[in-house]
């Protein structure tokens, strides 16, 4: 009963941050700050959903997949924004600074 | 309970979807492609235990991992021209 | 949503863009898969829809440009656009004339679930005796087209061979003695991760590949797996470090082996005194004999698929990396 309300609260906790980061993505206004909100949550989300998911199964090896999942995902996502924000600055996207609208 | 996760999950990826068309710069749409992914594997993880099949969760591994390896061809094949514009 | 990435797809003139899409239709079309209980074909579409379709056509882009070049507006006469457009309604009219006809879905009367179907899903626990209904009737009941699918992938990538493998500026060099100048070896970050995670995405495949029996997988996923973990590798540690982890003339022999691997499965029960790829002779029973043979036969096509995606991965990668290296020439 106890883990039944923990992993609602977990899921309902990982889908608002996820829709937070999804509504950053869609009005930030340009790549540096859209990926902030984005690739920050990303991972939060997943952890929280899979724990979650994890709380709610009953045979271990259900459980063992999901963590697999949510140590790749850990490991990955931050990698590939790491990546992404290198190669951004690597070809010279300039940043939203100070109002003036000089994004490309 | 994984209705609500499945609709929370369906509403990021759509906003996602319109940040991949809209994009624009590249780097955005990578951006959105690399958040649709995610969420497809957390959504596939839902579906799975609200089906109760296990064997689901084999394919979120493989998004994963494939996601991964999608958003890094990518760059690599990106920043493979030395004057390449945005 | 399926309809939106595709209408996406066709009016953006960004290639690229373009190819970010079409990782997005097929995951989308992957959840769909899923959605009507059909995990098998979802990981076919995750592992070679969002992940190898794209790394191919990115590694094309890299040989062409990135934009669509619209075709000037006076040249179109009205049979250069009419006639398509006719083509195409009359098309589409006799396929939703079609629909009516079709059983509803999941109708039990409709004639997908009466023609082979309810023989395959009751027979198989008693003559092949693997959970997984699928592998049963990919890799025994419709042994021959999968053999076939095998043919086609080896024949593509004799295509590709013949297309690419030859340079054509007579120095002599083979494609693979070329130096990629990928900007990703120079990330420390990546190295690390990668060095990480490619043993994982290997094991992973193995156990695709030989648990395929029991849970969705099989040959053509875990090749597209195992293909995908040296791709990394090859992404991030350069062509040449990737070439000497395995040879492209290994990768030739691979290839072949895994088709000869498969045909000659076929063979084998031929001379056991069975028809050909008939797998009940080839064990002390039936059903052992069929275990044997789509062990064998599943191994066959992993081995062909990975070997055929590296090579093409190789290949058109070489050639990027001996344009560039041409340029870069050309600019000094």
């Amino acid at each position: 009963m106890i883990l039944d309300i923990l992993s609602w609260l977990l899921i309902i906790a990982g889908g608002f941050v996820g829709v937070t980061g999804a509504i950053g993505l869609f009005r930030f206004p340009d790549f540096y700050t859209r990926m902030h909100a984005a690739s920050m949550t990303d991972t939060l989300t997943a952890g929280l959903i899979l724990v979650g998911l994890m709380l709610q199964c009953d045979s271990i090896l259900t459980v063992l997949k999901l963590a697999l999942i949510f140590f790749i995902m850990a490991y990955t996502g931050p990698t590939a924004a790491h990546v992404l924000a290198k190669t951004a600055r690597h070809v010279n996207l300039k940043p939203y600074l100070h109002g003036k609208e000089d994004a490309s | 309970m994984y209705l609500a996760a499945a609709v929370a999950i369906l509403f990021i990826m759509s906003l996602a979807l319109a940040r991949a068309l809209l994009g624009p710069t590249l780097f955005d749409r990578i951006l959105a492609v690399n958040m649709f992914g995610t969420k497809t594997v957390l959504l596939v993880a839902v579906l799975s235990l609200a089906a109760g099949d296990s064997s689901y969760l084999d394919i979120a591994l493989v998004y994963v991992l494939i996601n991964f390896i999608g958003v890094l061809a990518v760059l690599r094949f990106f920043e493979y021209d030395p004057d390449s514009r945005i | 949503m399926l309809l939106v990435t595709a209408l996406g797809a066709v009016f953006i003139r960004d290639l690229f863009a373009v190819i970010m899409l079409f990782g997005i239709y097929s995951l989308v079309s992957a959840g769909f898969f899923l959605d009507l209980s059909a995990p098998d074909v979802a990981l076919t579409e995750a592992a070679i829809g969002a992940g190898v379709a794209p790394l191919l056509m990115l590694a094309t882009l890299a040989l062409t440009r990135e934009k669509t070049t619209p075709q000037p507006r006076a040249k179109r006469s009205i049979h250069t656009s009419l006639l398509p457009i006719l083509v195409v309604t009359m098309t589409g009219a006799a396929l939703v004339y079609a629909t009516f006809d079709m059983p509803f879905i999941a109708d039990p009367a409709g004639p997908a679930h009466n023609h082979v179907a309810p023989r395959y899903l009751q027979a198989s626990g008693a003559e092949i005796g693997i959970p997984n209904v699928v592998t049963s009737v990919l890799a025994s009941y419709r042994g021959f087209d999968t053999l076939g699918e095998v043919f086609v992938i080896f024949t593509a990538e004799i295509g590709v061979l013949s297309l690419l493998g030859f340079l054509a500026d007579g120095s002599g060099r083979q494609y693979w003695q070329f130096e990629d100048t990928a900007n990703l070896r120079r990330h420390n970050i990546l190295h690390v991760v990668s060095k990480a995670l490619i043993p994982v995405i290997l094991i992973y495949a193995f156990y695709v590949q030989f648990h395929g029996d029991y849970s969705p997988g099989g040959g053509f996923q875990a090749g597209v797996l195992f293909a995908a973990g040296f791709i990394l590798y090859a992404m991030i540690f350069g062509l040449q470090a990737a070439y000497r982890v395995v040879s492209p003339t290994a990768l030739y022999w691979a290839m072949a082996i895994g088709v000869l691997l498969y045909g000659g499965t076929g063979v084998a029960s031929l001379l056991l005194g069975g028809n050909y790829l008939d797998y009940n002779v080839l064990g002390s029973d039936a059903v052992h004999g069929q275990h044997n043979g789509i062990l064998i036969v599943e191994l066959g096509v992993g081995i062909c698929v990975a070997a055929v995606m590296m090579s093409v991965f190789f290949k058109f990668s070489g050639r990027t990396a001996h344009f560039y290296d041409d340029r870069r020439e050309v600019r000094k």
